[in-house]
């Protein structure tokens, strides 16, 4: 009884803990759409959600950060995008978590690898899909600016998480 | 007394010690950068690397003709170095106008909701593209000389 209790009340925790990072997740999403962050190459941006992924992924597990960053993907697109926005994402979110997962939990790299290799990929599976909508394989063209702005950006996002998530330990 | 306090101290130095060990177990892929870590992003960053010395030297040839293309399917080339706009229709409505001047090709108006084609830099080099993923309008700046006699067959 007591057992089962416990259990209940962990359940509540994570669901509340869950509900509390999703909202993050989406108000760094809303954030990001305000930044006017344009280089001339769709595709480069900051990846401040990213922070929130990795903050899940670290605090409370994969499962629950694979379900607040496709929860997020799609939630964000509904609100401040579109179905493309949502395809792209998608497609970017799903690859970035894969690789960060795989680098974290079987490689045990450091989360400024894991941050950096999750931006690389979140573009990189965006251009992929790109790339096979259009059928033109031309747009491979951007991919040097993306994989070195996902790096760059990556790596700025995992410097933002470790101190995030060394704190947040605490708790 | 003095004693028991100083046993006191001892253990709680160990209990922190060992509270110290456990956290920094906890902590691993946190704090300290491993080997494997400077292997992993010193491969990323020569691979980023190597793609932009790509982009910008071996990539990088000015074109004189662009290439339009609409749902996979051919829409017309136009003359870079002529100053010229074109109304890009799908359906009889246009929904896109490319603007060609100074042997650049920039999009300036799109009827779609995320304007990203617009906010696109000119191009003027060999394999550059603007893409308006909505509309599915591809144009992309080709170095041929002649101008494609299919199309003008047809």
């Amino acid at each position: 009884m007591a057992k089962n209790n416990r259990k209940q009340k962990s359940i509540s925790k994570t669901c509340a803990q869950l509900g509390m990072l999703l909202a993050l997740a989406l108000l760094c999403s809303y954030i990001e759409s305000l930044i006017p962050f344009n280089f001339g190459v769709p595709g480069i941006k900051l990846g401040l959600t990213n922070i929130v992924v990795l903050l899940t992924m670290y605090l409370m597990g994969l499962k629950e950060a694979f379900l607040v960053s496709i929860a997020r993907i799609i939630l964000a697109g509904l609100l401040f995008g579109n179905m493309f926005a949502i395809v792209y994402s998608l497609a970017g979110g799903i690859l970035s978590f894969l690789v960060m997962a795989f680098l974290k939990n079987v490689m045990k790299l450091n989360i400024l690898s894991v941050s950096g290799a999750g931006g690389v990929f979140h573009n990189l599976g965006q251009l992929m899909v790109a790339a096979l909508v259009i059928e033109n394989m031309n747009l491979l063209y951007y991919m040097s600016v993306l994989f070195f702005a996902g790096l760059v950006t990556g790596l700025l996002i995992g410097l933002v998480s470790r101190e995030i998530v060394a704190r947040l330990k605490e708790f | 007394m003095s004693r028991q306090s100083g046993n006191k101290i001892r253990s709680k130095g160990t209990e922190k010690s060992s509270r110290e060990a456990a956290a920094a177990k906890r902590n691993r892929g946190l704090s300290r950068l491993q080997k494997k870590d400077f292997i992993f992003l010193g491969i990323l960053a020569l691979v980023a690397i190597a793609f932009l010395l790509w982009f910008l030297l071996g990539y990088r040839k000015s074109g004189n003709r662009v290439e339009i293309t609409v749902d996979d399917e051919f829409y017309g080339t136009y003359d870079l170095n002529e100053e010229q706009e074109i109304p890009i229709e799908i359906g009889g409505t246009v929904t896109n106008i490319l603007l060609i001047r100074d042997g650049e090709a920039d999009m300036t108006e799109a009827d779609c909701p995320d304007q990203i084609c617009v906010r696109h830099v000119s191009i003027s080099h060999v394999g550059e593209n603007i893409v308006c993923l909505p509309n599915r309008v591809v144009v992309s700046v080709t170095g041929e000389e002649e101008p494609q006699l299919d199309s003008v067959a047809q």
